[in-house]
């Protein structure tokens, strides 16, 4: 199930099986079912590694990063993170844990608070970290606005968020949740609230800053155009699973499973001969999590449903070709 | 008047101007270019340049802090910008023209049936009795393919590309020849927008509707783009047909919007534009993008014309 990788680096963060179930309760008690937004996912990240989670809306990739940032309990399944489990974290090692990891935001504006200037923002998970030191810790923040390409840096401190334009802003973001030194980057459609024109600044400096620092980073997005510029392997989830693993450019050359594949006709690329005919785009919308479709989830969907099969087992992870893994019977060995 | 054969819009320096306590913001500022029937214009641009303003000037939704609104409309060759609001409201509006606006699919009454939402503009605007406006959403819906038991629906029952899907059909019901569609795909899903901008592809053909789709999404755009216009700091800087602006731009500013847009099945590496576009407040004399632009020479302190080149415009000095 786990994937390999090609030399043998440490292993940062592993995610065995792991479920993330919301109770539904009708009128605050009494349990009418749950919501399973993350339904047995397991994959391993190496120190320095890339990773974009690709998915609609809905299909469980915020549940899934909350619960890597320590924000959501899972249901069932482990969190390992450097040797840690995070289910047996006491709130004191927890606290440290979350130091080692940084949050970039999808909405930089909403993720900055507004009364607050640019200082006061970049200092605060200093001092909450234990940085008593007031020089030291203008000193980091000076440096960490170095990184994000923030000069000169003077003329940011004293600003408030609304001055800002969103790359700033976005930059800000960045900033702050690399100020800790972490290990482990979750950056959630970090370009999806920006302008075209800045977008691929934005993407290129956290590529920067992740050679630079050696960092794991896991980038969340539902824009396939964007990955290639930034990550080494993509996993495509859908309804909670993750349903395709595979190194970045095998995976864009040759998407194996059938949604991934659709995701990949819908992306366009700006060319007026999209004007002359229509996509295909499969029918219906992802199901409700409250009660995902047997089998196979994507099977009332997909044009290859084998009925008796997909419709009735689900699965498992096969490997048609080497570190290219798909849930689909269509790669079943014979 | 203006009646050239298969022309439906005809805008000649549009201008829109709000008063704020800082200064007058130059949202608008000399907007020119035309359009004809069944066809679909892409206005591209970053935010801030712009483009929701051009919408709310088309549509005459303004705001209250107005300072200046001047220019011609010609729709299907009457100078809409002449009518008083009453007979905008009447004539133009909805049977005219129909705003899809920015976030359409939040812009839904939340207490209202979706039928009796989009039968609501046919029943004020062509008169027709409830049961006659709810056949022709019926229609409409067909159309858009939202399944028909929908509209007995509230719009928090619908998922978000069919609540797009209606207040598409809630634009379309009152067939107006031509619609203004604001950012309509850009809170939407992958697989959605490709399903949206299928619609909008089939009721171009079947209805023969013209569009003024205005976004920051390239990609998309070229979906549904015949004219492609370019638009900076409150100006129109580059026009032409889609299939000769794709391939090659000619403002540096197109060339470098262009050259931003990360493709899937290319392997050039997309570039960025370095500086910020200036402030409407205060626009730069001369050539607006003359201080994020590397081919700018001494001409560029004087604004440039609308240069024509066959069937494309631009406004820069190097194709003079």
């Amino acid at each position: 199930m786990t994937l390999k990788t090609e030399e043998p680096r440490e292993i940062l963060l592993s995610i065995r099986d792991l479920h993330v179930w919301y109770e539904l309760r009708r009128f605050g008690f009494g349990r009418v079912g749950s919501v399973k937004a993350v339904d047995g996912v397991s994959f391993e990240l190496a120190e320095g590694e890339t990773v974009a989670v690709v998915g609609e809306s809905g299909c469980g990739k915020s549940s899934l990063m909350k619960t890597i940032l320590g924000l959501n309990i899972p249901t069932s399944g482990d969190v390992v993170f450097d040797g840690k489990n995070l289910s047996q974290l006491n709130n004191k090692d927890m606290r440290s844990y979350r130091f080692e990891v940084g949050y970039v935001q999808q909405d930089p504006y909403s993720a900055l608070p507004p009364f607050m200037n640019i200082e006061q923002i970049l200092e605060e998970p200093l001092i909450i970290s234990g940085v008593k030191n007031k020089a030291e810790r203008l000193d980091r923040i000076r440096k960490v606005m170095g990184e994000v390409k923030l000069h000169p840096p003077e003329d940011f401190l004293t600003k408030f968020p609304h001055m800002l334009s969103g790359g700033q802003q976005q930059r800000i973001v960045i900033a702050r949740a690399m100020i800790l030194e972490p290990k482990l980057i979750v950056a959630d459609e970090p370009v999806s609230m920006l302008d075209a024109s800045v977008r691929v600044e934005i993407l290129k400096l956290l590529h920067a800053l992740q050679e630079k620092y050696n960092l794991t980073v896991i980038y969340i997005t539902h824009d396939l155009s964007t990955v290639k510029y930034f990550s080494a392997r993509i996993f495509v989830m859908y309804a909670g699973n993750l349903i395709e693993k595979g190194e970045t450019r095998r995976l864009l050359e040759n998407p194996l499973h059938p949604y991934t594949m659709a995701l990949l006709a819908a992306t366009s690329d700006p060319d007026a001969r999209n004007a002359d005919s229509f996509k295909e785009v499969p029918p219906g919308e992802p199901p409700s999590l409250v009660n995902p479709p047997k089998g196979c989830r994507f099977h009332p969907r997909c044009s290859h449903s084998m009925p008796g099969l997909c419709d009735e087992k689900f699965p498992p992870d096969f490997e048609p070709e080497p570190e290219h893994f798909v849930a689909c019977w269509l790669y079943q060995p014979k | 008047m203006n009646n050239t054969p298969g022309e439906l819009l005809r805008i000649k320096n549009l201008v829109l101007h709000f008063k704020t306590t800082f200064g007058v913001v130059q949202a608008v500022d000399g907007v020119d270019f035309e359009l004809h029937t069944n066809r679909a214009v892409v206005i591209l641009g970053e935010s801030g340049c712009g483009k929701t303003s051009l919408s709310k000037a088309l549509l005459r939704l303004l705001p209250r802090n107005v300072e200046k609104y001047s220019g011609e409309v010609f729709l299907q060759g009457t100078d809409v910008m002449m009518l008083d609001d009453e007979e905008y409201r009447q004539n133009v509006r909805w049977v005219g023209m129909s705003l899809v606006p920015q976030a359409a699919m939040n812009a839904l009454n939340p207490v209202l049936k979706v039928g009796d939402q989009v039968s609501e503009p046919v029943m004020i605007h062509l008169g027709l009795s409830k049961a006659e406006s709810l056949h022709l959403v019926h229609k409409m819906f067909q159309h858009v393919g939202v399944p028909l038991d929908f509209v007995e629906r509230y719009p928090f029952e619908l998922s978000g590309g069919m609540r797009q899907r209606v207040a598409l059909a809630m634009a379309l019901v009152t067939s107006p020849s031509l619609i203004v569609l604001d950012e309509p795909t850009s809170a939407l899903d992958l697989l959605t927008q490709a399903n949206i901008m299928n619609v909008l592809k089939r009721i171009k053909h079947e209805l023969g509707t013209s569009f003024i789709l205005i976004t920051h999404d390239i990609a998309t755009s070229s979906e549904l783009a015949d004219e492609v216009a370019i638009m900076y700091a409150g100006q129109i800087v580059e026009t032409g047909h889609a299939k000769d602006f794709f391939p090659a731009p000619l403002h540096p500013y197109s060339q470098m919007l262009m050259a931003s847009v990360p493709r899937l099945r290319s392997e050039s590496d997309p570039m960025f534009i370095t500086g910020q576009p200036p402030s409407l407040m205060n626009p730069p004399k001369g050539c607006r993008f003359a201080a994020r632009c590397p081919f700018r020479f001494e001409k560029c302190s004087e604004e440039p014309p609308m240069f024509e080149k066959g069937n494309r415009k631009v406004k820069c000095w190097l194709h003079a």
